[in-house]
């Protein structure tokens, strides 16, 4: 499945409807990357101002959710889409609630970010928070890059990284841990960071789900709850 | 506090249950597991010196529903009228290879093409009933037989109208024209007519597409009943209904078979980039 396939149907009607979908999904992703970006810096800089600013553009994001399943829906009630087709609209549609959720847990991050700065910064966690927040930023990059371009390699690599993130969100855990447990007076503080680092991991979780609807798209293949050799594997067979 | 719990870990066995123990998607089926009716081997089809068929290879599988899709003029129904050699009748018309019905090929002298025509039954397009009473339509195959007993007659008849859904809209004017049914109602009583001789195989050529939404969902509603009891070979060019109504598709272009499996894998991801632009309304 190549990505020029989608302007090729005799309906042109029906390409200006699926480029329109793609166009919104990807303005969508666009958005739910800077606010994560921004969600991080607020976090890592201490910049409550810049924290409420994610929250106040967290409803677009909502609303470009609603937007993209009306139109998933009104293609498949006007136009039975098959084979490719279909699985760009099953694709889009369940990628969109993930890109929702990693604009919720970003939300989440700025509303830490604001707490910190209030509650005065934590006095550890800044760096691990921004190292799996780089790791997580690509991820969410790369996926969506790997949708836009149809590119089902791109797409393993990513759920590769969430391996990576799933490793040091733990490590960062136990660290955090021993340092609340030598330190009790910060508990307060340090939990807000470690809310900060799950909601992290709940979003490379997220852009892992994506990559996986982005292979189901290019290869036709359902990667769910397989483990990463064996959908590496299908891959390479498909 | 236990980390892992917080630590979900992707690559852990947490799919214990194989998927394949779920059962298969209703509808999703595989041709090695079936019961082959049909099977056709190395045909080619010529209409004088234009060949129309070219080795087409496939299995029509026992009780299932086979749809044919392709563009006009691909060849889907030549091969479906082969299945009864309706193309006897056609001038100038030469085949090679075989098509095996339960283990005899059709195109052996041997065969008796009248006893092949009752065994593989046919419906076209276009409604045809004789202009006969409604009752007569349907007894008509056993009255060839030589059957004149009436209360055989009006068994076959009841039966073969219920089993093409028609009874309980004919059953008070059997003695009426068949000319005076709607077209849909037609359709379902040439049905009505192929069943009652007792076929093994149906062949239905475009079946609903001169009919009407609803007489068209009827129709698809009458196939999927059949299929219990009778093979079903069906042409169609409204791809929504091959995907609604068959098990399997095979998708014909310029009179090759390009590509024959399992309905929803053809309409959720086919194998050939030729299948994919039919199916979804691209020019190659």
């Amino acid at each position: 499945m190549k990505k020029e396939d989608y302007t090729h149907h005799i309906s042109q009607q029906f390409n200006t409807e699926l480029e329109t979908l793609r166009t919104h999904l990807m303005e969508m992703g666009g958005l739910v990357e800077k606010q994560l970006a921004d969600a991080i810096s607020a976090l890592v800089d201490g910049d409550s101002g810049l924290a409420a600013e994610v929250l106040r553009m967290e409803p677009k994001i909502n609303a470009l959710e609603v937007l993209i399943d009306d139109e998933c829906q009104r293609i498949l009630a006007k136009r039975q889409p098959a084979a490719s087709d279909l699985r760009l609209i099953l694709a889009v549609s369940k990628s969109t609630a993930d890109l929702e959720r990693i604009g919720d847990e970003s939300a989440k991050i700025a509303k830490m970010a604001i707490n910190l700065a209030e509650e005065g910064a934590s006095p550890s966690g800044y760096v691990e928070a921004r190292h799996i927040g780089t790791l997580v930023r690509r991820m969410v990059h790369d996926t969506l890059d790997a949708f836009a371009r149809f590119d089902a390699g791109k797409a393993v690599q990513v759920a590769r990284s969430d391996k990576e993130v799933d490793g040091e969100y733990k490590s960062a855990m136990r660290a955090l841990v021993t340092f609340m447990m030598e330190d009790p007076r910060s508990i307060s503080r340090v939990l807000s960071v470690m809310w900060s680092l799950r909601a992290l991991e709940r979003i490379g979780d997220h852009a892992r789900n994506v990559s996986e609807q982005v292979i189901y798209l290019v290869k036709g293949k359902d990667v769910r709850h397989t483990p990463l050799d064996e959908v590496e594997e299908k891959i390479v067979r498909g | 506090m236990s980390l892992d719990a917080q630590s979900p870990d992707h690559t852990a066995k947490t799919h214990a249950m194989d998927i394949s123990a779920l059962g298969r998607t209703a509808g999703q089926r595989r041709l090695e597991d079936e019961d082959i009716a049909i099977e056709v081997r190395d045909l080619d089809l010529f209409y004088g010196q234009k060949q129309a068929l070219y080795g087409v290879n496939m299995q029509i599988a026992r009780k299932r529903v086979t749809a044919f899709i392709g563009p006009s003029g691909c060849g889907k129904s030549t091969l479906l009228r082969c299945f009864n050699r309706m193309n006897d009748l056609v001038d100038g018309c030469s085949i090679k290879g075989e098509i095996v019905l339960d283990g005899t090929n059709i195109f052996e002298r041997s065969v008796d093409i009248t006893d092949l025509r009752r065994r593989v039954g046919m419906v076209f397009q276009k409604p045809n009933p004789f202009p006969k009473s409604i009752y007569e339509n349907v007894a008509y195959g056993l009255r060839l037989q030589g059957v004149n007993k009436k209360r055989v007659l009006d068994e076959v008849v009841e039966k073969s109208l219920r089993r093409a859904a028609l009874w309980d809209e004919v059953k008070d004017r059997l003695h009426e024209s068949a000319l005076g049914l709607s077209g849909g109602q037609q359709q379902r009583l040439v049905i009505a007519r192929a069943v009652a001789v007792e076929p093994e195989v149906l062949l239905l050529d475009e079946p609903a597409s001169a009919l009407d939404p609803i007489s068209t969902l009827k129709i698809e509603e009458l196939i999927y009943e059949l299929k219990d009891k009778y093979t079903i070979a069906i042409v169609t060019h409204n791809m929504q209904q091959a995907a609604r109504v068959s098990d399997y598709t095979a998708f014909m272009f310029m009179g090759e078979l390009v590509e024959f499996g399992d309905t929803d894998s053809i309409f959720t991801n086919p194998a050939k980039k030729q299948t994919e632009d039919y199916i979804t309304g691209r020019y190659g």
